[in-house]
């Protein structure tokens, strides 16, 4: 991104988005895909993972709801803030999931024009 | 209770509204923290926040550059959290030794690794009293 001339503080938070989608299908997944869609004003991110799904998708988006394991604990994760971050980071939201089948994210981001 | 003066009010809100910088070469000095990784020009990196956690999920919720993260996580995701945080500076505390694989990381992405005998508390007063700020 910083190849691409990406505005700071859009690097972050596209950073952050993808680094929270990576780490649900590390951790809540069995197999996944993470894809990146780059135009000249906004960069869209798609993944694909299966696995355990959510169950209640409103619910998981809520501040410090978690199903975490105590082992996801120990490694720093699942303090219920990974959904709700992806969508404070991201202009458009956009989260489809089957229980024990699978997730489906797309996030846009607008990026702001370099001067 | 002893009133305090104009003049000390004054003073008082000047020296909040500071932005205290310091070199992490300085931090570590000021704590007596071993450097793990850094070389003189990242040590003379400027920080000006400390964020104190466990959980990377909250690192990951801070919006605050020149961020010094003081941790007892020592992972390998740590310093990768770190990286997509621009969080140059780790301070890993209550005597958690760095992984090699954490120093090899953190030295391929310029970043200075700390390590700290105290606990994370007293990591954090010392640096608040020194000036360093809360993020919020």
């Amino acid at each position: 991104m910083h190849a691409r001339n990406i505005n700071p503080r859009d690097s972050r938070r596209i950073a952050v988005a993808i680094f929270e989608v990576e780490t649900n299908i590390i951790l809540y997944a069995t197999q996944g895909t993470i894809s990146v869609l780059f135009d000249n004003d906004k960069i869209t991110v798609l993944a694909r993972d299966e696995g355990m799904g959510i169950a209640d998708v409103a619910l998981a988006m809520r501040e410090g709801y978690t199903t975490a394991s105590d082992d996801i604990r120990r490694l720093g994760f699942g303090a219920g803030l990974g959904l709700s971050n992806i969508k404070k980071n991201s202009d458009i939201t956009w989260i489809s999931s089957i229980v024990n089948k699978g997730t489906q994210i797309v996030l846009i981001f607008f990026l702001t024009l370099v001067l | 209770m002893k009133k305090i003066t104009d003049w000390q009010y004054i003073c008082m809100l000047i020296l909040n509204n500071l932005d205290l910088i310091m070199q992490i070469k300085e931090i570590a000095k000021t704590l007596d923290a071993t450097i793990v990784v850094g070389d003189e020009a990242t040590l003379s990196t400027e920080v000006k926040y400390g964020f104190a956690t466990d959980l990377l999920s909250d690192l990951l919720k801070i919006d605050k550059n020149k961020t010094l993260l003081i941790t007892g996580l020592a992972t390998i995701q740590t310093i990768r959290a770190a990286m997509v945080m621009d969080v140059g500076a780790i301070l890993l505390v209550r005597g958690k030794k760095a992984l090699p694989e954490m120093i090899e990381l953190a030295r391929q992405n310029q970043m200075v690794l700390m390590e700290y005998k105290g606990s994370m508390f007293k990591a954090c007063g010392i640096l608040y009293q020194a000036g360093i700020s809360p993020v919020y």
